[in-house]
């Protein structure tokens, strides 16, 4: 800014110049830019039918201004605290178990000395991120079927009874999470395994010269160099802590489970899309929306004052 | 001598550990494999654990005669080909003007798009859009709305910016090349193990997409496979679509039983064929991926 103007040239001049100069760069980015504008920042402005009554004559621009009249509706509806309760219990009990594993996965698997090993499983942990939420929720569905479901022939295997897994409640967060590990640690440990191989290795020859065993490199070498990047995908996970995935809960939810499966966001699709009411769906939507970037925010700054590391 | 001790004990354990989770990780496809083939009468009564039994293709012939499912992969096919070049180029056009240095509003809009990371209009405001447009019920509609992730498009602009030397810039320059010149001759050539990687992750989210249609798609003939996966699967309609008459109603779930396993090969081995292929990339791309914007 200072420099502009002791330059004397103003902002209007000096885009001018750089148009002139790059133009063929302006080409290459319009149609991106106008792609945004419409598929991003224009659903942004939509955001505000969750203060409206949407009447499709009249347009999301035209319809009336309500206030905070479905806001209102949605903290006084009964199933509101189990909404809340089961968001926030799946995705902390997501978090608790399914942020640490990769890590440790990711150590353990730097120090296997075999080769071969090393690769096949690293490759064969890949391999279930490449499926999709449907076949993944399919395979849980029949795997924990009453009939022939393979869990029931384990569990008859050891005398015991066969259970519809999903038609029980309290096993519908577990099965949530741990599926989602099975899913997801592979491709999680990624991360941390390259930035485990950027690790100094004189850190290394220097512990063992001080007789450090593999645990103790691991604690005292291992984990502090990868700090930053866990802390980093820590805060990113955080912002994320209320989107449940849909995907997936949406295709395990059942009438039996309903209690312990009625997340926000499958809320949002039920009220929006199946009943129609857009502008009560809207509110909903931003309500959790609201929530994620708070938690995002104050994960940033926390992050920034105690452990110095911070995303923005 | 005592530190190497409580090394070994730690190998053995590792690898112990290594062994169980390649069993967790393989184990569970090679049970659906080998329950796609197997007698559905054997795979009910819980004797199809490690071997296929009684070995058939039936499944297979009866899934190959389903027509919701041949549509199904020919619509996932046109989804996944399609959807994945202009996911590609649209990401390079934002990627390359981002990682030319001298181009003035860089910044601007390198806040532009990664602003978009953190909030969304949501469902609704989407849905009204999709619809306002005319797209709803159309290819469209799973073609364009999420057509560009900025993450990916970020991981094309890092390698773009850290992988190519810029002196090549300069060199093209001095050769009287303009930016577009630079980006078809040298940028793109030089870019491939990146274009790899992010289009595998493009290509996977558009073939494994159910939710667009899900959102979007009324008509049953535009459906994606992973469509009709769900309703076979998990809403069960196979059974009712199946069964004509009372009777017939034991052979029909025994009949569904075997095509579910075998609907689930048929929907994930396109991506599990391809990603052992693009996978010596995979650790390059993750530390490509640097967060920072």
């Amino acid at each position: 800014m200072v420099r502009t103007n002791t330059k004397k040239v103003s902002l209007l001049e000096r885009i001018k110049i750089d148009i002139r100069k790059h133009w063929i760069l302006y080409v290459m980015l319009m149609p991106v830019v106008i792609y945004f504008i419409i598929f991003e920042y224009y659903p942004v402005y939509g955001l505000t039918l969750a203060f409206k009554k949407y009447n499709a004559k009249l347009g999301i621009g035209g319809s009336p201004w309500v206030g905070f009249k479905h806001f209102a509706r949605l903290f006084k509806l009964h199933s509101f605290p189990t909404m809340i309760r089961n968001t926030l219990e799946m995705s902390l009990y997501s978090l608790v178990v399914g942020f640490p594993i990769p890590i440790v996965f990711a150590l353990m698997l730097n120090y296997v000395e075999n080769k071969k090993l090393k690769k096949t499983v690293q490759m064969v942990s890949y391999a279930p991120h490449f499926l999709s939420t449907v076949v993944v929720c399919s395979m849980i569905t029949m795997f924990c079927s009453k009939d022939g479901g393979v869990f029931n022939v384990f569990r008859n295997l050891i005398g015991m009874e066969s259970v519809s897994f999903l038609s029980v409640p309290e096993w519908f967060k577990d099965i949530y999470t741990w599926s989602g590990v099975w899913q997801g640690m592979g491709w999680s440990a990624i991360i941390y395994i390259s930035a485990l191989a950027g690790v100094d290795p004189t850190l290394h020859e220097a512990a063992i010269v001080d007789g450090a065993t593999k645990i103790q490199r691991m604690w005292h070498v291992d984990l502090p160099s990868i700090k930053s990047t866990i802390v980093m995908l820590l805060i990113m996970r955080m912002g994320s802590i209320m989107s449940v995935g849909f995907e997936k809960v949406y295709l395990l939810q059942n009438s039996l489970n309903y209690q312990e499966s009625l997340i926000i966001s499958t809320y949002v699709y039920e009220v929006g899309l199946l009943n129609g009411d857009y502008s009560y769906s809207t509110a909903v939507g931003l309500f959790n929306n609201i929530i994620n970037l708070s938690l995002l925010i104050a994960t940033n700054v926390f992050s920034k004052k105690v452990l110095d590391e911070s995303l923005f | 001598m005592k530190r190497s001790y409580s090394d070994k004990i730690f190998d053995i354990v590792n690898i112990g550990i290594m062994i169980v989770l390649l069993i967790v990780f393989v184990w569970p496809l090679w049970f659906v494999f080998i329950a796609s083939i197997s007698e559905p009468n054997a795979v009910l009564r819980g004797e199809v654990l490690l071997f296929p039994k009684q070995i058939n293709f039936k499944g297979y012939e009866r899934i190959l005669s389903y027509q919701m499912i041949l549509k199904g992969y020919a619509n996932s096919v046109f989804y996944t080909v399609v959807g994945t070049i202009l996911n590609m180029v649209m990401s390079i056009l934002l990627a390359y003007p981002l990682s030319y240095r001298s181009f003035g509003p860089r910044k601007f809009f390198n806040w532009f798009f990664i602003a978009t990371m953190y909030f969304s209009g949501g469902l609704i405001p989407m849905y009204l859009l999709v619809r306002g447009l005319g797209i709803l019920d159309t290819r469209w509609a799973i073609l364009i709305p999420g057509m560009v992730s900025v993450y990916n498009a970020l991981i094309i602009k890092n390698f773009f910016m850290n992988s190519i030397p810029q002196e090549l810039q300069e060199a093209a320059t001095l050769d009287g090349a303009n930016a577009a010149q630079y980006l078809w001759r040298v940028v793109l050539p030089l870019s491939k193990p990146v274009f790899a990687v992010v289009g595998l992750y493009y290509m996977v989210g558009n073939w494994n997409n159910y939710t667009k249609a899900l959102y979007y798609i009324y008509n049953e003939d535009l459906y994606p496979l992973q469509s009709v996966l769900r309703q076979l699967l998990i809403s069960s309609k196979l059974v009712h679509d199946l069964v004509m008459t009372a009777e017939e109603m034991a052979e029909a779930i025994e009949q569904a039983q075997l095509m579910q396993y075998g609907v689930i090969v048929v929907a994930a081995l396109p991506m599990l064929c391809v990603y052992p292929f693009v996978q010596k990339y995979f650790v390059k791309g993750a530390m490509l991926g640097a967060l920072k914007g």
